[in-house]
């Protein structure tokens, strides 16, 4: 049974944590460097990517963490989790900072502000049809020959990845954790 | 590789909902100009709620409060890149429509503006933009589910920088629901008309045990030992109005309240944020108020 962390410093929190629990894993909410320990893999939540990126620095995570991810803690980010992740951020603060694992470069709110926020079926390699939740979602606009893609979606203006892996980090621009499929979380948990 | 199409569905329950998800374990602060909005992005606010005047200000100069200025609410939306939400009246479904045009990623139709309607509120399942309501008690929460709002917060009394009817709402909330929890199925009829609630709703929080849509708190929310209690009395996030910018040092409040909701039960945390901090706002005594903003809506 796989060690999973949660990082719990703000977002929603709660949903991953009833997926992976769903799927079997041992699950740690994160809050504090001594947590980080120990580990087989890391969630990244969804929430606000200034705050949870402050938050980091504020509980000193940051530089534990970034140790960590470098010597292949596998990791996976929904949404505010695939912006910390990602090399290149567009849209966001001047100073935002982020991982960079996944070798793609995202747009902040890429698919719009609350309004324009929307569920839409996603095919997904190896697993099927799963529910999409994007909620002022993150959008990929770029990304390397390095970067597996999953998942991608034409929301009107082209193909753009949706679910991607590289090495041992997995970034969604959706939320699997909002609805009852844990496809998703299980793609994840059975790479621990 | 799917295309949306066909397929995509917006103003959703579930994204409306989820984007209260996403704000959990965070701290709304009220702002009333971009610079404002800024200190409140940089501390690590979730969002901010833009308005013209923080409700302890509203309290003072009395008078019709109304929706705020457009032109101050995009103002805000150019300055950061986390939600803006912004208020309207009690049942003034124009000024909601203005803001839903306005691109406002949450509508809270809030009585610390003055009510348009004094019998019904907002019909809130019209709207693609989701909505925050206050509530003083478990019945009024699952009124305004009922009418379309996906996120309810406890009421609190603004601009007093008093903390006390935020704890009482929060309390009798959980109380309520506590009670709903450990019900005979038989019993839910009349409770649900006790409480003046939808039934479906009222078997729904008896099943679950919490509300069907996110619970957070505002309302005289001035220290970070505030944000501490009400997370640790069961709130999943905080919203601050006057407890920051009527502070000495704003910047060090807003950074310091952030800290506090989210190592809301370590204490050794809230207690390093909370020295040297400055003075909190001065606050009011509840029971020598004129005017009791909790009292507006029903």
């Amino acid at each position: 049974m796989p060690r999973v962390g949660v990082l719990a410093l703000q977002g929603d929190v709660r949903e991953h944590v009833a997926a992976l629990e769903r799927l079997g894993a041992e699950v740690v909410t994160v809050r504090a460097c001594d947590q980080l320990e120990g580990l087989d893999g890391l969630v990244l939540p969804g929430g606000e990517s200034t705050t949870i990126a402050h938050l980091l620095n504020t509980s000193g995570m940051r530089v534990v963490l970034e140790e960590k991810l470098r010597d292949g803690l596998s990791v996976f980010g929904t949404c505010a989790g695939l912006i910390l992740l990602s090399r290149e951020v567009l849209d966001g603060r001047a100073d935002q900072w982020s991982f960079g694992l996944l070798d793609v470069a995202v747009r902040r709110n890429g698919y719009g502000r609350q309004i324009a926020s929307f569920e839409t079926p996603i095919d997904v390699e190896g697993v099927g049809t799963v529910p999409g939740v994007f909620i002022r979602a993150p959008k990929i606009e770029t990304w390397s020959s390095d970067v597996e893609v999953l998942a991608s979606l034409d929301h009107g203006d082209g193909m753009h990845p949706v679910l991607v892996r590289q090495d041992n980090a997995w970034g969604c621009s959706f939320h699997p954790e909002l609805t009852s499929d844990a496809s998703v979380h299980r793609l994840f948990v059975d790479s621990l | 590789m799917s295309s949306s199409r066909d397929t995509s569905t917006t103003g959703s329950a579930v994204v409306k909902r989820g984007l209260a998800d996403m704000l959990r374990g965070g701290v709304i602060m009220d702002v009333v100009n971009p610079e404002q909005a800024r200190i409140a992005e940089d501390a690590g606010a979730v969002a901010v709620m833009a308005l013209e005047r923080v409700p302890s200000d509203i309290r003072r100069d009395g008078g019709v409060a109304r929706m705020s200025d457009p032109q101050m609410i995009q103002d805000i939306q150019a300055a950061v890149t986390i939600p803006v939400m912004a208020k309207a009246r009690i049942g003034h479904f124009a000024e909601a429509q203005i803001l839903q045009a306005l691109d406002v990623d949450y509508i809270d139709e809030s009585e610390v503006l003055t009510p348009a309607d004094e019998e019904n509120h907002i019909d809130k399942w019209g709207f693609t933009v989701p909505f925050v309501c206050g509530a003083t008690n478990l019945g009024e929460a699952l009124r305004r589910i009922g009418e379309g709002a996906c996120l309810i917060r406890s009421k609190g009394e603004a601009g007093t920088g008093n903390v006390v009817e935020a704890v009482r709402h929060l309390r009798t909330i959980n109380a309520q629901m506590r009670r709903l929890a450990s019900a005979d199925t038989s019993e839910l009829f009349a409770l649900a008309k006790d409480l003046g609630a939808p039934l479906a709703l009222v078997q729904e929080v008896a099943a679950t045990g919490q509300l069907p849509v996110p619970l957070f708190c505002a309302g005289g929310i001035s220290t970070p030992a505030d944000a501490s209690l009400v997370l640790q009395l069961g709130a999943e996030a905080v919203f601050v109005g006057s407890g920051i910018f009527k502070s000495e040092d704003p910047v060090r409040m807003a950074h310091a309240i952030v800290e506090a909701t989210t190592h809301f039960r370590d204490a050794s945390v809230v207690a390093k944020v909370s020295t040297g901090l400055g003075a909190a706002m001065l606050g009011a005594e509840t029971s020598t108020l004129e005017v009791r903003l909790a009292e507006r809506g029903w």
